[in-house]
């Protein structure tokens, strides 16, 4: 669907009403997933492995189940096992089969008739583990000798020879490296590593599953995407998805954590063995040791530039973990890492290996930020030792419209120059530096996609509107749904109420995630408001004895097209509903895609910091976030993702890490100890919205969720670097770390 | 005819050819065409791969259109968070 060139001009979209879900939240009426409850519910828990690597010899389960109040227990062998490599992956990630493959991966669980007596059940519970050799690290992982996480995972693109722990592999680029290394003036060859991070959101996962004894399910969960919720739970319980009813609680933070399932599955296999509803909440503690965080990766990169700042060539491997099982997030990575630059000769490998840590799950753009901290830190040494500005050569390589990309596709329309030159014009780019203080720059890439929508518009008697749509809210959607629905109708925002449906009142939609929802919910929204626009005319037309065609949408009512078409008063949107009944029943519009066109979206990002020579604490003084929205549907929510990218990013670049222990053991599962940022950590992120509109929409939007997780890392390590006056190459540039560089 | 370039890792399977030709019309005759004539592409088709045409990512239409002379790129299947 393309962008309507004659809709430019927007009364509603672009202004910033308050959410429709603000004042559940603030008074806490909102309900997430831990506030679902229903008649007669049991406390689900789970028991997780102590061990890094364990083989499973035995579980007694005999002294739990003889507890009074336990009403079921399960373990692996409850569950079916998967042909399917992916569902057998997420199946055994939630409840381990024959052997434990990292600290905190489930093995058995219990329902009880309280969280007391569910604990002891735990307790209670005999397993056998013969514990072998573990890893945690992905270098170490791919040695020869390591231990081997799971045998015979490799993909058919793995080279032969390498470690059985290498599970996929791949390579992108164009052009001739050696010969571009050849022209350049100084070639830079840096390693980089970086640690596993969680997303951090504040809502642990919780679920309440009940089973009736005529087969079917309800799931309640906090969730990025009830359907595939539904699709990844009835295929694990093994049943069919038409009985399998997955409604979605609000959502308090995902950022692409909860795009899988992790306790939802266990919930329900202990409600239909119980007959009871089964309630399942993680300890922070188990959000930390057995959900998804990033990969940790291993880089290394080399890239050649001449005198006056133009790179000639280009070249990174990257080495990802995604934990204990296969994950191909290194294709994205691969992808993203040089797709800001217009290189003759570039090329990028990626692997992944598995080492004993949990499964990773996405977080926002997942891949591109660790991929693209290593190359634009050798594009900032560069600049540093060539004495170029740095702006000056991110726009002398800007990629532009013609540039064959790095990952294969000639690009159309991108926002990139537009968004580098608005940072230069800044007057961040050139406010002064005081001691100890460095300004770091990097550009930001993440392709975004549409895909599978189904919206549901239905106009009420009383002339309000009601929105239906299937993907969670997480970052304010409701509000953007709104805007563009009264937009298209031409009503007040506030006559709109946009729902979340649950997975029997829509067709299938994906999950909330690659930065999809404002841009392909808003265009099946607009399409939806356009098929019941279509509708109201006809019941106008037919008021008027005129044809269809001959009758026009003005400011919210039915108008004659012209003065051909008749003289006749406008009928107002809530005319026409008020008298529907009568006039050939309700009035509903649908739109239902699988939406592509959604342009691929690039972000600058600008930092001052100040390190202290006596303790190598960074402080972060300023921060300036440049992205291109197409179109910023509700302005405050685009603000509102740009600053918590840069936020995350912080926290990624600065402190965040899973620190494991000699024992594979996980040693900061909790918020005292992973650190992340809190807002006496941070200055005000300011926020410049670039609208340069998206042609694969009508209204122009571009996600803009993922892209501001991208650049930060690069950012602040830039900043970081210039004011130590030693080049950072591990995240995260934590205290001890920069002290120690400091010391050379 | 169309033009399709692959990425880097696929031309293990195309005897180093980083495009190959195939008679297709639409994302679905060109990956049903490449499993044919280069069967070490099909475990990848399988798990997914997405297409550029001239610059727009599409990330499962199998009944895309694909026009003479449009740049066709095959790429890993999108993700995202």
């Amino acid at each position: 669907m393309a962008l309507d060139q004659a809709k430019r001009e927007f009364r509603q979209v672009g202004t910033r009403p308050n959410r429709p879900d603000g004042v559940d939240k603030v008074t806490g009426r909102a309900q997430y997933g831990a506030d679902m409850t229903a008649p007669g519910m049991l406390t689900g828990a789970i028991l997780r492995s102590p061990h890094a690597h364990a083989r499973i010899v035995s579980i007694d389960t005999s002294a739990a189940e003889a507890i009074a109040g336990v009403r079921a227990v399960v373990t692996g062998v409850d569950f079916t096992p998967q042909e399917d490599n992916f569902l057998r992956d997420v199946q055994e990630n939630c409840m381990a089969r024959d052997k434990a493959l990292y600290d905190g991966h489930a093995v058995a669980a219990v329902a009880a008739t309280s969280p007391a007596i569910a604990k002891a059940a735990l307790k209670a519970i005999k397993v056998v583990y013969e514990v072998l050799p573990h890893v945690t690290d992905v270098d170490a992982a791919v040695k020869p000798g390591a231990p081997i996480v799971q045998a015979g995972r490799a993909l058919e693109n793995v080279p032969a020879g390498m470690s059985e722990n290498v599970t996929n592999a791949c390579e992108f680029g164009h052009g001739d490296l050696d010969a571009g290394f050849a022209k350049a003036d100084l070639v830079i060859e840096r390693s980089f590593k970086t640690a596993a991070t969680h997303q951090g959101y504040i809502e642990p996962h919780a679920c309440l599953a009940s089973f009736t004894a005529d087969g079917k399910a309800d799931l309640w969960c906090c969730t990025q995407g009830q359907f595939f919720v539904r699709t990844l739970c009835s295929a694990i319980i093994g049943m069919e998805a038409s009985q399998l009813r997955v409604t979605p609680s609000e959502i308090g933070g995902g950022f692409g954590g909860k795009t899988t399932v992790f306790i939802e599955p266990v919930a329900l296999a202990l409600s239909k063995k119980s007959g009871r509803p089964v309630k399942i909440v993680m300890t922070r503690d188990e959000v930390f040791k057995a959900t998804g965080p990033t990969v940790s990766s291993s880089m290394d990169v080399r890239i050649g530039m001449t005198k006056d700042g133009r790179i000639t060539a280009g070249e990174a491997n990257l080495r990802y973990s995604g934990g204990a099982f296969p994950c191909g997030t290194c294709d994205m990575g691969a992808q993203a890492a040089f797709a800001a630059y217009d290189v003759e000769a570039v090329r990028t490998y990626g692997w992944n290996a598995l080492t004993n840590r949990p499964k990773e799950a996405a977080y926002r753009a997942p891949g591109a930020p660790q991929a693209i901290y290593a190359v634009e830190s050798v594009v900032d040494e560069l600049c540093q030792k060539l004495g170029l500005d740095p702006l000056a050569v991110r726009l002398k390589n800007a990629a532009h419209k013609g540039t064959l990309s790095s990952y294969g596709p000639t690009f159309n329309e991108i926002g990139l120059e537009a968004t580098l030159e608005a940072a230069k014009a800044h007057p961040h780019y050139t406010a002064p530096l005081g001691p100890n203080q460095g300004r770091g720059l990097s550009c930001g890439f993440w392709f975004n996609f549409g895909g599978n929508t189904c919206v549901s518009l239905n106009i009420n008697t009383d002339g309000t509107v009601g929105v239906t749509e299937g993907n969670p809210d997480i970052g304010g959607s409701r509000a953007s749904i709104s805007l563009m629905a009264a937009e298209e109708l031409g009503i007040p925002y506030e006559n709109i109420r946009t729902i979340v449906a649950d997975t029997n009142s829509l067709g299938y939609n994906d999950v909330t995630d690659g930065s999809r929802v404002t841009f392909s919910v808003g265009l099946a929204t607009i399409k939806a408001a356009r098929d019941a626009i279509a509708k109201m005319k006809a019941r106008a037309a037919r008021f008027w004895g005129i044809d269809e065609e001959a009758v026009d949408w003005v400011d919210g009512a039915a108008v004659p097209a012209g003065p051909n078409a008749g003289k006749f008063p406008p009928l107002t949107l809530a005319e026409i509903a008020a008298t529907s009944p009568q006039t050939g029943g309700p009035i509903a519009g649908h739109y239902e895609v699988n939406v592509d066109g959604a342009g691929v979206s690039f972000g600058v990002h600008l930092v001052d910091v100040e390190v202290d020579p006596e303790t190598g604490a960074t402080k972060v003084l300023r921060y300036t976030v440049f992205q291109d929205a197409g179109k910023a549907v509700h302005p405050d929510y685009v603000e509102g993702q740009m600053q918590g990218g840069a936020v995350q990013g912080i926290g990624w670049a600065l402190n965040e890490e899973y620190i494991y222990g000699a024992d594979g053991r996980l040693q900061n599962p909790g918020f005292l100890d992973y650190r992340i940022p809190v807002a006496s950590d941070l200055p005000n992120i300011e926020t410049v919205i670039l609208e340069i509109p998206n042609p694969g929409h009508p209204y122009g939007v571009r996600g803009v969720g993922e892209t501001p997780i991208v650049p930060p890392l690069a950012a602040i390590a830039n900043a970081v670097s210039r004011a130590a006056g030693v080049r950072l190459t591990e995240l995260p540039m934590s205290p001890p770390r920069i002290l120690k560089a400091l010391k050379g | 005819m169309v033009k399709v370039k692959l990425w880097g890792t696929l031309r293990h399977w195309t005897d180093g050819q980083a495009e190959v030709e195939v008679e297709a019309a639409t994302f679905k005759e060109v990956l049903d065409r490449l499993s044919e004539l280069y069967p070490g592409l099909a475990p990848q088709i399988r798990r997914g791969v997405s297409m550029s045409l001239d610059g727009v990512i599409y990330r499962e239409a199998w009944f895309q259109e694909i026009k003479p002379g449009q740049e066709v790129v095959l790429m890993p299947y999108m993700q995202g968070g």
